[in-house]
């Protein structure tokens, strides 16, 4: 059961693709393992999807490995997670879904971050796509992407003060508010 | 284009002959009655042709996202009728099948289908809106009272079906919300009997009119490489020929049980991505057909211990079942905690919705999405090197939805 040519066969992708959806994934991250060593920091399979979580300083490369030789094209989506109540440290999670058409596969590429330390590095250049997701990104949990050609927000406004999608930012927020309260003012209806 | 605009500028920094007119950047919205909304676009012309194009959004932004972290996963369903409003089904689909991973939950066979058919219709709705908006574009006033009447019989289908014309929330997790009201199959079956004469005359009314051939023939191509790189889905990617459509190739709810076709095209450009959705009307009729004809019996919800409601009629005899009813539509249901990213195919493209639970009766986090938001950020790539007046019909092409891609 070879994974290179599997994706191209549309024939008997009923028969294969129960069984070995996920064994293909984990191919895919022993590869991404072998290639990349200890930054890979963890794989995790859950609900049926693949998640790899890699160090901040390989991200560049991991997605060009993934996209050049695991065939991984396109970046579908990128949007960040805040884990402040939930864990604190590290407070932030820059997620990735990438879906590669040739092979009819999903994954998940996180990146942990410490809130002190809250930057990424852009992979515009790789992925064109991850332009405006970068920028949201930013926009919306202030994590700075570096080297992003365009870096301003995008939803909000630029005058707009603090990331509204940070779990400290208050739901019911009006303009001369402090942003930086921890507990919400209303309750929920 | 761009390129003998830059020799003009530096020709112009060097003080030597200026060969091309100086640029102009001119503003294209928010208030503008063809960009599907408010989208505002800083273009940079040279004359009437455009060097760049910068989209900025944000005028629709309603913060869904930071919303949905406050209310049961039950009310978001709600919230997400509003993202995309063209074909609120589709993102009602998406989101109830993340749930559904999270609480491993599968639909009936019944409910399955009715998902199907609901947003065959639901595309049909909305390529109808997009070709009608688009022939209104480029000048061709009466395509739009064309497809807005055929429209009209869908969303009369659906008022009959859930009660509301534009934001359903007919589909929740763990199947759809009511099963079909009584008559309802043969008016959906008159509905498919009559469009294809309409699709007819539309397509008569379209594909041989020279204000259309002009307009679109040759205009924005897309070649398949910048469409995958920029992460272009739905029609648009198969109008580059790119045979991608996840109703086949990832097949999600039953949609393996029907017999279509994926529609592409070669051409990339817009004639071919209006061509490729006509065609998909046509597919989805075929889909809706099918799906009629094999209905499946029995329940259109799941049963499922807390995650779905109780059916009405054991509310009166059945103490548990309404105490179950309270608690689903007030306190709502605990999700267990984990990740999962469910993407269906909607009219535009990838609808896909990544939902973080911790375990709590609330999404910890809900990112959705959404085709439109890249198409828009696309446009640049496909515009540069046309006129402003085809701008008009590029960006129609694309079929943005202003509500999605604010969010």
């Amino acid at each position: 059961m070879g994974d290179g040519g599997m994706g191209q066969m549309t024939q008997d992708k009923e028969a294969t693709q129960a069984i070995t959806y996920i064994d293909r994934l984990m191919q895919v991250t022993e590869r991404l393992k072998t290639h990349f060593g200890e930054a890979v920091e963890e794989v995790k399979v859950h609900n049926g999807e693949v998640t790899v979580t890699v160090r901040r300083d390989i991200l560049t490369e991991t997605m060009r490995y993934l996209r050049d030789e695991e065939r991984f094209e396109m970046l579908v989506d990128a949007t960040a997670v805040d884990y402040l109540p939930l864990r604190g440290e590290p407070r932030f999670e820059v997620v990735y879904h990438l879906l590669s058409l040739t092979h009819r596969l999903r994954l998940r590429v996180k990146v942990r971050l410490q809130s002190a330390d809250a930057w990424v590095p852009t992979v515009c250049h790789i992925y064109p796509s991850a332009n405006p997701y970068e920028r949201e990104i930013w926009d919306m949990f202030g994590i700075r992407i570096e080297g992003h050609p365009n870096l301003k927000r995008i939803l909000t406004y630029d005058e707009f003060p603090g990331h509204p999608l940070r779990k400290d930012f208050p739901l019911f927020w009006q303009p001369g508010m402090p942003v930086e309260k921890t507990e919400e003012t209303f309750e929920e209806w | 284009m761009a390129m003998t605009m830059k020799e003009g500028t530096r020709d112009r920094e060097h003080g030597t002959v200026e060969r091309n007119q100086a640029l102009m950047t001119i503003n294209m919205g928010p208030q503008h009655p063809s960009t599907h909304g408010v989208l505002r676009l800083i273009l940079t012309l040279e004359g009437e042709t455009i060097v760049d194009a910068e989209p900025v959004i944000g005028y629709l932004h309603t913060a869904i996202e930071k919303e949905a972290e406050h209310k049961t996963y039950h009310k978001v369903i709600t919230l997400n009728d509003r993202l995309d409003y063209v074909s609120g089904m589709t993102n009602n689909f998406a989101y109830c099948l993340a749930v559904e991973k999270l609480l491993g939950i599968e639909p009936p066979p019944r409910g399955q289908y009715l998902r199907v058919i609901v947003s065959e219709l639901q595309r049909i709705a909305s390529h109808l809106v997009f070709l009608g908006t688009t022939t209104l574009e480029v000048g061709i006033m009466s395509g739009f009272f064309y497809c807005f009447r055929e429209r009209e019989k869908i969303l009369d289908l659906f008022e009959a079906l859930c009660g509301a014309r534009l934001t359903y929330s007919y589909i929740i997790v763990g199947g759809v919300r009511y099963d079909l009201p009584d008559g309802w199959v043969d008016k959906c079956r008159e509905f498919l009997r009559e469009f294809p004469k309409a699709w007819q005359e539309l397509e008569e009314l379209i594909s041989k009119n020279p204000i259309w051939l002009n307009r679109t023939k040759g205009v924005g191509v897309l070649r398949a490489q910048d469409a995958i790189a920029w992460g272009v889905t739905g029609p648009s990617l198969r109008a580059s020929g790119v045979a991608w459509d996840l109703r086949k190739t990832m097949p999600y709810s039953s949609y393996d049980h029907f017999d279509f076709e994926l529609v592409t095209a070669e051409e990339g450009d817009t004639y071919a991505r209006c061509w490729v959705r006509m065609l998909e009307m046509l597919e989805s009729i075929k889909i809706v057909r099918q799906a009629l004809e094999n209905l499946p019996p029995g329940p259109v919800l799941a049963d499922h211990p807390w995650a779905t409601p109780p059916p009405k009629e054991r509310l009166d005899k059945d103490m548990e079942a309404l105490i179950r009813h309270f608690l689903f539509y007030s306190r709502g249901y605990p999700v267990p905690p984990g990740e999962a990213y469910a993407a269906v195919e909607s009219a535009r493209g990838e609808v896909g919705f990544y939902i973080v639970s911790d375990g709590s009766e609330k999404p910890y986090r809900m990112h959705m999405r959404a085709p439109s938001f890249i198409h828009v950020h696309a446009l640049p790539v496909v515009a540069k090197g046309h006129l402003i007046a085809d701008l008009v019909a590029i960006l129609a092409s694309f079929d943005p939805v202003m509500g999605e891609v604010d969010r």
